[in-house]
């Protein structure tokens, strides 16, 4: 064999232009908001930069739409990335994401400390790596990905340089987070020392055409991988890191890590266990089942102890992501449509609660403990009826999208013979019931005057001031993070009585991987 | 197809919405006008109804198809009277509420007007999962009502009331939809209809653990024995309007849906669980009973004695006999017809004792309140069951049906009406006999705010106590195949 002929057969990948521009929409909206933050100037850095990373995802909303299509996957790079419903469905929660942390960040301290340009840049950044993640086709993609991902993350959670917790956060994700990478990439190669194969379809194929399924080296990559994916997720018992990076992180940053890493990870794996390794299904279940039972038991009783609001969150993230992966276990098309959807309501439900607690901490002398939301409920109702509805929605309440993304999970485990899946979340939501009812119960129940007829008089008791009231208490004095709450809660509401837009697109997300029953 | 069940059901939440945007002194009469409209609406009905037609007032449409969820409403005998002991008793409760001078009248008014419509929509829904939708989203209302109107504790009242009962309907979620789910042939599209899911039963064992997570919520909610832990907080924080309509129709969700779902769905398991649901209501018709004996407080006299009526009524259903089933319902009207008169007239008694809720503060108030006295002598005959009240009859009924099917509990469950005349009238004496308390300030009842709320209760009490037959006509409480299908299975 030649150098000549070797030449020969390389040739470059097929590129489809209109499939990547999204990508290409958000990448160079990076790199231009990375120039534009070289413009010093207050108009430069509060207007402007803020403005173009919001038009970048905008853009990307847009040209993701366009691109939309439903049925089996098309190539956009051969053999390293597609592009399908899912993918498109699932980038389309990044950008919403996106945008909420731009009005998030908007006033933060983070924002004035790091700057404008490197905040909005390296989140533009890690949208990128998300949208590879969800849109990969092969494991090296896959692992560019995670990473593209993830180092702008570390970075952005060290923002509030000046803030020793800040930097804490920065450094201990760093550290855990390269221990799961390093962990997921050792189980990626171990898949493709058992198949011989990176490629997703590839893998299905090899371990339809041969491979063993009980072979240790698949199985020993796959429980790697596993693990891996577990930290980005975190899904317990690979979650110790999420309370303490979530509290330390500006807030901000806390609630874009909440919801879109969380999505991204629960993109990439519903690929790889959906696609590429669909036929191992009943080596995997079991152990993916259990790890979904543990989430969902230590993130419900992690949380009820919190009395900071973002633990809490944080610990309730944790919890979510047991119940999600149920829908992953089950390894059907409803599954997948399942978990899509509960990912739409989970970001909806989760940025209006994260919106309430940045409008608080910001005005609050309790940052972001529980007591910042004492008496809201009278003090300023714009911003307690969010999180009451944000509140009611994760415990799944009916009228709530919550409810409806339960009960959709619940109807996929039971439909795939996991019924007792469904149970664990039905559990798992009466734990969860204690520290999302004491939320509303400090919003709305505290210091009360009131009038008892027909009972033993008491004093009666003052509306005490809101804790550390101040002129900028008034919600409206941050119109940004108001209307992103007031948004999200609407859309956990309509989708909580007309859940019919959402069940298309799951739909069309469901029918995305054609090796799904 | 009608909208006819749609406007009743929405009314009061629209009503109370509507209190949300107006000045703070009209939000408590809006509500009010909305719960009479919803009342007018209901009797209407009630003229139109064809006794023995089956289902009526039919609506039937998609609301979430690819879940199977449809938004289907219907009345029958099973639920006619159901429906209107619901709007007839909100409108006591709204108005008790309008008398009153809260804190944030307007968000109360939302709330009570929103559990109106969660409480009527379970009543009226003839699919599962809507059923347990409002079943679920009725504890939204009633959570922030006990916990930002109710007493001194009154958090931990209402987190533990949110508690007990939403573990009971989560475990119900998961039963429906694994019901849905399971009934559902391959290939075929899911459905909650509930005639659907009865003319496909499961197989045995499947049946057996869906009855046990029902059951739970059901027993929950009424309450029944060991599950009743929620109930004296509740009762005692709750504010009176609230706990009115909480004991006198919310606590009959539950037990109705053990007629509507769990008989007519799962009838092997209700055959195979007879023994197990009948101790349990023989029990807490005797523990009830005992303890509603020894409360001083009378709300808590009342609590306990829904225990004992509820277990009657739990004991009617479990008889799977029709007189007893028919027995059942009508107790479910007499109990909260009762109920609610009883809840006003505490808050009476307690005004004229300086606010305060203790029988010990009270007694001696018949001398110089003999229409007080009157009424409340009325209303607690018809509790204990006299002959000539309803309630003679619908207990009269639940014995029969269960001395035909199991004779032992029979026996025991009639030492109940015996234990309910020693509390009844225990509670009367204290309070209307006996020396006078020190500080009692006997009135009698004032015309407009107070005669005026009570006596059209007390006049349907004596009108069913003439002419039961009203209630017997139109109560079918078996649908006659599922009725077919519980006597073969016994056989």
């Amino acid at each position: 064999m030649t150098t000549l002929h070797l030449i020969a057969v390389v040739k470059a990948p097929v590129i489809d232009y209109k499939g990547i521009s999204p990508l290409f929409a958000i990448a160079g909206g990076a790199v231009i908001v990375f120039l534009a933050a070289l413009i010093r100037g207050r108009f430069a850095q509060r207007v402007l930069v803020p403005f173009l990373t919001v038009g970048a995802l905008g853009a990307a909303i847009g040209l993701t739409i366009w691109n939309w299509h439903t049925g089996p996957s098309r190539p956009i790079i051969e053999g390293a990335l597609s592009t399908d419903a899912l993918a498109l469905g699932l980038s389309l929660l990044f950008y919403i994401s996106g945008l909420a942390t731009v009005a998030f960040a908007w006033r933060s301290i983070a924002l004035r400390e790091s700057g404008t340009g490197e905040f909005f840049g390296l989140m533009l950044g890690s949208i990128a790596g998300m949208n590879i993640l969800a849109s990969s086709e092969n494991l090296v993609t896959l692992f560019v990905g995670i990473e593209l991902l993830s180092i702008p993350l570390y970075v952005m959670c060290a923002s509030e340089v000046r803030r020793a917790t800040s930097l804490e956060a920065g450094l201990k994700y760093l550290v855990i987070g390269s221990v799961g990478s390093a962990t997921l990439l050792y189980g990626l190669a171990l898949i493709y020392g058992a198949t011989g194969a990176t490629g997703f379809n590839q893998i299905n194929n090899a371990i339809g055409a041969g491979v063993n399924i009980t072979d240790p080296l698949l199985l020993t990559g796959i429980a790697l991988a596993t693990a891996g994916l577990a930290f980005k997720a975190s899904v317990a018992p690979f979650h110790a890191w999420t309370p303490d990076v979530y509290e330390g992180a500006p807030t901000p940053v806390t609630a874009f890590m909440a919801v879109a890493t969380k999505t991204a990870a629960f993109a990439i794996i519903l690929r790889l266990f959906d696609q590429a390794l669909v036929t191992v299904q009943v080596q995997w279940a079991p152990a993916l089942a259990a790890l979904a039972v543990i989430t969902i038991i230590v993130g419900n009783a992690g949380a009820i102890a919190q009395s900071s609001l973002k633990r809490m969150l944080a610990w309730s993230g944790v919890a979510q992501a047991g119940y999600m992966l149920a829908g992953v276990v089950v390894g059907t098309k409803l599954g997948l449509q399942a978990t899509a959807f509960y990912l739409a309501v989970y970001l909806f439900m989760n940025l209006a609660a994260f919106g309430v607690v940045i409008a608080r901490e910001r005005v609050s002398e309790h940052g972001d403990g529980i007591k910042s939301l004492e008496g809201l409920g009278s003090a300023s109702p714009l911003l307690a009826w969010p999180m009451t509805i944000a509140m009611l929605s994760l415990a799944g309440f009916p009228a709530t999208a919550g409810f409806i993304g339960k009960f959709y999970l619940i109807s996929a485990t039971v439909d795939g013979n996991w019924a007792w899946l469904g149970v664990m979340i039905v559990v798992g939501s009466m734990m969860s019931l204690v520290y999302y009812l004491r939320v509303i119960a400090v919003m709305w129940m505290n210091p009360l005057r009131i009038e008892l007829p027909g009972r033993p008089r008491r004093a009666a008791r003052e509306v005490r001031p809101v804790a550390g009231w101040s002129p900028e208490a008034d919600p409206t004095a941050q119109p940004e993070v108001l209307l992103v709450t007031l948004v999200m809660a609407a859309a956990t509401l309509f989708f909580g009585i007309v859940p019919s837009p959402l069940f298309h697109l799951a739909h069309d997300v469901g029918s995305s991987l054609a090796t799904l029953l | 197809m009608t909208i006819y069940l749609s406007i009743i059901l929405f009314l009061p939440a629209a009503a109370g919405l509507l209190a949300m945007f107006l000045p703070r002194r009209m939000a408590g009469w809006t509500l009010v006008g909305g719960s009479l409209l919803a009342l007018a609406y209901s009797i209407v009905m009630l003229a139109r109804f064809k006794a023995g037609g089956g289902m009526q007032f039919i609506t039937n449409d998609n609301w979430i198809s690819e879940l199977g969820i449809r938004y289907s409403l219907g009345v029958d005998g099973l639920n006619l009277f159901l429906i209107l002991l619901t709007t007839l008793l909100w409108v006591p409760a709204s108005i008790a509420s309008a008398l009153r001078d809260w804190d944030r009248p307007r968000l109360f008014a939302f709330f009570l007007g929103l559990g109106e419509t969660a409480v009527l929509g379970a009543f009226i829904a003839q699919d599962l999962a809507l059923f347990v939708v409002f079943f679920d989203l009725m504890l939204v209302p009633f959570y922030f009502l006990v916990g930002m109107w109710g007493g001194e504790d009154r958090v931990y009242a209402t987190t533990k009331l949110v508690i007990y009962t939403l573990v009971g309907s989560l475990l119900m979620l998961a039963g429906a939809v694994a019901l849905g789910v399971m009934a559902t042939p391959d290939g075929g599209h899911i459905s909650f209809s509930l005639t659907t899911l009865a003319q496909h039963p499961l197989s045995g064992g499947s049946q057996y653990w869906i009855f046990l997570l029902f059951s739970a919520a059901f027993l929950v909610k009424a309450p029944a024995f060991p599950l009743h832990g929620w109930m004296p907080d509740a009762y005692r924080e709750a504010p009176l309007p609230v706990i009115l309509v909480f004991s006198a129709v919310v606590s009959k969700v539950g037990v109705y849906g053990f007629l509507r779902i769990v008989l007519p769905v799962l009838p092997q398991a209700s055959v195979h669980f007879q023994e197990l649901m009948l101790a349990i209501a023989v029990v807490s018709i005797l523990y009830g009973s005992v303890l509603a004996f020894s409360q001083d407080e009378p709300r808590l006299v009342l609590g306990y004695s829904s225990i004992a009526q509820l277990g009657f009524i739990l004991l009617g259903i479990f008889s799977l006999d029709p007189k007893g089933g028919q027995g059942a319902v009508m107790q479910m009207l007499n109990h909260g017809l009762v109920t609610a008169p009883l809840f006003l007239i505490i808050g009476y008694l307690a005004i004229r004792a300086e606010g305060r809720e203790s029988l010990d503060w009270m007694g001696g108030m018949a001398l110089r309140a003999p229409v007080l006295a009157g009424v409340f002598l009325i209303v607690a005959l018809a509790t204990l069951a006299m002959p000539g009240s309803a309630n003679f009859i619908g207990e009269l009924y639940i014995l029969f049906g269960t001395f035909q099917s199991k004779i032992v509990y029979g026996l025991v469950a009639s030492t109940g009406v015996v234990l309910a005349s020693v509390y009844m009238i225990r509670f009367f004496q204290r309070a209307m006999h006996n020396p006078v308390g020190p500080h009692v300030e006997s009135r009698d009842l004032a015309l407009g705010p107070e005669l005026g709320v009570i006596a059209p209760l007390v006049l349907i009490i004596l009108a069913l106590g003439v002419y039961p037959n009203f209630l017997l006509h139109r109560i079918n409480a078996f649908a006659p195949t599922t009725n077919q299908a519980l006597v073969a299975l016994k056989r």
